[in-house]
């Protein structure tokens, strides 16, 4: 069992636990994640790494309430256990020879994308951040982001708050400025990392998208976090859980990857429903 | 009396009824049948049955326990060589194996060995509950990858032996292939499950939610005190063909879909983990799994599921029994097929229309069998222009599997071919020393029963290695 430290809400749909689990915490670096169940009959999780404290044994997850699982693991509080917490998976984000970086992250993909940032700033890379959401209310973590970035812009959809508008505005503008980046490292929904690809696409700055597929074993078994690249005019099939998470973004298919998402949505709606429905009438 | 020619009969779950659920399929011998099927037994002299056997069960030894309808000693005979007597009565291809030795069988239907031992594997688990006690501690500690059949017997073989053993599991739920792989209505959880209790009460330690090559490596493992370490770590990757489609909603591996259902419990009414059910279901390859991936989804309320293998049924490498249990339950077998594409929907008018980007069918073609390849099999050659499409929802690959990297590309030194798979001497040594390794992991795609042979025979070499050439106590001649 795994038992949770600490628990933040970090606005109403974003929760962030501490959970202690010594044996994931010695090995996890930026850019790896987890797979985790929430009870003996739950589904299996994938969720990014968030954070490390080596010391103390514990693992930071971010998490957004989307699906049935979420929401069960939501409702766990400080103290609770967990059955099943697994990892450090996937390989680390690559950061040598990275002297100017750019972290382009879109709302919960922001919460992977800081340790990311953090350890660049620590290995003395010029740190730039954008980090977009739809509005103030779902803004996370702008303190942390600003405490690790040289330059830190924040956007919303909608104007409420920082800048208005999307990631990709800021980023144009600074390529466009003559902003020599050695790379690009972008998080969050897939449409926002393609967005992000095509911008930096004319300017010849390397990419490097974090994918997060439906994925069952996390260990290279099932095949189901399969994505495809396009390298050389050729389709390529790699798995996230073992060649990834992390893949350039110039070679990822996409809309394919948007597609292969969307395969349980009404699932997981009615799930969700079915799962607060539960919890409203145990409350009653 | 003169001798039965044909086997006595497996009873089963009718066809239709067992076609919608789970449950095991076939149902056992009764005590008066399964004597009867051991008189069988010629008791011949030299035992050739034993030669068939990976594990090298005393078959005859066994029967003639059964024979007195002492099926307790029967139970204890097996035991002596077999970890998992009750699971290789149900999953080791018999026809292959043992039975294919069988003297009877030249002129008759061989002996039902597989069908005895899950009858005395059954009459044992069903009456005793004795308790293991661990044997004393031999001073030496071994950590073994993976609970699949290759660790679990490697681990049985050396706790027996007095090691300190810890198996470690990337999953949550010890067993590998037996839970998350083979079906219920094949091979009930309860069975592994119990095997596994049997393992803990020998003093074996089980970790669950370990991945060796992430959170600790092979290398962390000595330095954690183990003396050896056996990798069975089992299948990997699962293959795709590289056709046009297989990206698709609705196209799974036989891996993802069958873990899905096992492990994960899609196959109950209200499950977490969500899985396409129903509509029409095509299975792609010709193994077990593909007949295990086939019944599953017509259980889970398919209504039409096709088998497509590429060659024709003389060459369909599954469990003889599985396949007529397929074809039975009404599984609609496209030999001589092969895909060429699997196709989508897509609504030109709408790109929002939910049912864009799902499996909608897959086009085949029809093969013809050429002359023998390098294997001695006859290879499968397209027919020009016999191309069509069946009309389905739902795709699943089973056409194997790829050695897992994680722990290759994290420990130095450890050779493996050009596939991927571990190399290993006849002992079952890696290239690094006190690195053992065994089933799927080394063999690629294989059997069970394979697997634990492999299991068993690092076993050995573990305990000659540190048992029987060792100094015996008080000779200290450094």
């Amino acid at each position: 069992m795994f038992k949770i430290l600490r628990r933040r809400e970090l606005n109403k749909t974003v929760t962030q636990l501490e959970i202690l689990a010594p044996l994931v915490a010695r090995k996890a670096k930026p850019g790896q994640f987890i797979i985790l169940r929430v009870n003996e009959e739950g589904e299996r999780i994938p969720l990014t790494v968030a954070g490390v404290d080596r010391a103390e044994g514990s693992v930071k997850i971010i998490f957004q309430i989307v699906g049935a699982t979420t929401e069960l693991l939501n409702q766990k509080r400080e103290g609770d256990q967990i059955p099943d917490f697994v990892g450090p998976l996937g390989i680390p984000t690559h950061t040598e020879g990275i002297k100017n970086v750019c972290i382009v992250g879109g709302g919960v993909g922001c919460a992977i994308a800081l340790p990311v940032a953090e350890e660049f700033k620590r290995l003395g890379a010029t740190v730039t951040s954008i980090i977009g959401f739809r509005s103030k209310e779902l803004l996370i973590l702008e303190d942390e982001f600003s405490a690790c970035s040289d330059r830190l812009t924040v956007m919303t959809d909608d104007g409420s708050y920082g800048r208005h508008g999307n990631v990709t505005v800021p980023l144009k503008e600074m390529l466009e400025n003559g902003e020599r980046f050695d790379l690009i490292i972008t998080i969050g929904p897939l449409v926002m990392m393609k967005f992000v690809t095509l911008t930096a696409k004319p300017y010849g700055v390397p990419v490097t998208v974090s994918m997060n597929p439906i994925m069952i074993d996390g260990t290279g078994m099932c095949g189901g976090c399969r994505v495809t690249l396009v390298r050389d005019g050729k389709r390529v099939t790699k798995f996230a859980c073992v060649d990834g998470p992390d893949f350039n973004g110039y070679e990822i298919d996409f809309d394919e990857a948007i597609s292969r998402g969307g395969m349980y949505r009404d699932f997981e709606r009615k799930a969700h429903a079915d799962t607060c429905n539960l919890l409203k009438k145990a409350e009653e | 009396m003169p001798i039965d020619p044909k086997k006595h009969e497996m009873p089963t779950q009718e066809a239709s009824v067992r076609a919608r659920n789970f449950n095991e399929v076939a149902l056992g011998y009764t005590p008066e049948v399964a004597i009867e099927e051991a008189k069988r037994c010629l008791n011949c002299k030299n035992s050739p049955c034993v030669s068939g056997c990976p594990v090298n069960v005393n078959i005859p030894g066994f029967i003639s326990k059964m024979k007195e309808g002492d099926f307790e000693a029967a139970y204890a005979v097996i035991r002596e060589t077999s970890t998992l007597p009750a699971v290789c009565g149900r999953v080791c291809p018999q026809e292959t194996q043992c039975e294919s030795k069988c003297t009877l069988g030249i002129k008759f239907e061989p002996v039902g060995i597989g069908r005895l031992e899950r009858f005395a594997a059954d009459y044992h688990n069903g009456r005793v509950s004795e308790r293991f006690n661990p044997p004393d501690f031999n001073g030496h500690r071994v950590a073994i990858v993976g609970s699949g059949p290759s660790g679990l017997t490697c681990a049985g073989d050396l706790a027996r032996h007095g090691f300190k053993v810890t198996v470690f599991e990337a999953l949550h739920l010890a067993g590998g292939v037996l839970v998350y792989g083979i079906p219920e209505f094949r091979l009930p959880k309860s069975i592994v499950a119990r095997e596994v209790e049997t393992l803990k009460e020998l003093g074996v330690d089980i970790e669950t939610n370990v991945v060796i090559g992430r959170t600790l490596t092979v290398d962390e493992l000595f330095e954690m005190g183990y003396e050896a370490v056996f990798i069975g770590s089992g299948a990997g990757l699962p293959n795709f063909m590289n056709i046009p489609g297989e990206a698709l909603k609705g196209v799974y591996s036989a891996n993802e879909f069958l873990t899905r259902s096992n492990l994960m419990k899609a196959y109950l009414d209200s499950p977490s983990t969500p899985i396409m059910k129903g509509g029409s279901v095509c299975v792609v390859g010709g193994g077990n799994v593909a007949m295990d991936a086939a019944r599953t989804a017509l259980r889970l309320g398919a209504d039409k599921v096709y088998i497509v293998y590429r060659r024709s049924m003389e060459e369909l490498p599954a469990r003889r029994e599985e396949v007529e249990h397929a074809i039975e339950e009404g599984v609609d077998f496209r030999l001589l097929n092969n895909p060429v594409e699997i196709l989508g929907f897509n609504n030109p008018d709408d790109p929002r229309d939910a049912r864009n980007g799902f499996v909608s069918g897959i086009r085949l073609i029809k093969m013809r069998l050429g002359e023998p390849d390098a294997s001695g099999r006859r290879s499968p050659v397209p027919i020009e222009g016999s191309e069509y499409v069946l009309d389905v929802d739902t795709v699943i690959m089973a056409i194997g599997t790829s050695p897992n990297p994680l722990i290759k590309s994290t420990t130095e030194g450890l050779e493996v071919n050009r596939k991927g798979g571990i190399i290993v001497n006849e002992e079952g040594l890696t290239s690094r020393e006190n690195v053992y390794a065994g089933g799927d992991a080394v063999t690629g795609a294989a059997t069970v029963i394979s697997a634990m042979g492999a299991g068993k025979r690092a076993a050995k070499a573990i305990i000659e290695r540190f048992l029987d050439r060792e100094p015996a106590s008080g000779d200290t001649d450094k």
